[in-house]
């Protein structure tokens, strides 16, 4: 028996429905919170310092963080992807940061930054579910 | 940083992260995917660009 148990080796238990809206609501908190929920550590530390990391360099860089208006379907978009990351997206939002500077060199770049990060945390709350699920 | 080549680069690593991290379960896989990822990131943005670069904006 291998002393440290990979994915495919631990028992799937499906969680209570309760558990899994929590664990969906912590990893959009927070991202990772719900991979480290279910114990997935390594998983979880490196969505943190990821996530984190592009939230932050879009920031940055400038990039807007859109808010959320349905007269531009495509700033709404933005503006949901931008809102991936529930609680560096509030911290922010609080800070008065992510206004965006179009003319600055970074504008665009910031902004697919901070789309992408929290559009990618969307992904990783899906396998926290799944996980959470038991299909994974 | 106002380098488009070195914000790509930069893009490319942490995106590829992310995916081989959450695609693949063991440090061996994940670190593969994400060396292959990365790479293809990196030709594909460079052949992108050549292939754009006759076309004036």
């Amino acid at each position: 028996m291998s002393p440290k148990s990979t994915a495919a080796e631990r028992p799937r238990v499906a969680a209570e429905p309760g558990t899994l809206a929590l664990v969906c609501v912590a990893g959009w908190l927070i991202p990772g919170a719900g991979h480290l929920w279910l114990g997935r550590r390594s998983k979880g530390i490196v969505f943190l310092i990821v996530l984190s990391a592009m939230f932050v360099v879009g920031l940055w860089l400038e990039g807007r963080l859109f808010p959320l208006q349905l007269s531009e379907p495509l700033v709404f978009l933005g503006a949901l992807a931008d809102r991936g990351l529930g609680l560096p997206f509030g911290l922010a939002h609080l800070l008065d940061l992510g206004a965006g500077t179009v003319t600055a060199a970074g504008y665009e770049y910031g902004n697919t930054f901070l789309m992408v990060a929290g559009l990618l945390n969307f992904l990783v709350i899906l396998d926290a579910f799944d996980i959470a699920a038991g299909r994974k | 940083m106002t380098s488009h080549f070195l914000l790509m680069v930069l893009f490319a690593l942490l995106v590829s992260i992310v995916f081989a991290v959450l695609l693949r379960d063991t440090p061996r896989e994940q670190a593969r995917t994400g060396g292959v990822m990365f790479g293809a990131f990196i030709v594909t943005a460079l052949v992108l660009g050549w292939l754009m670069y006759p076309f004036p904006l």
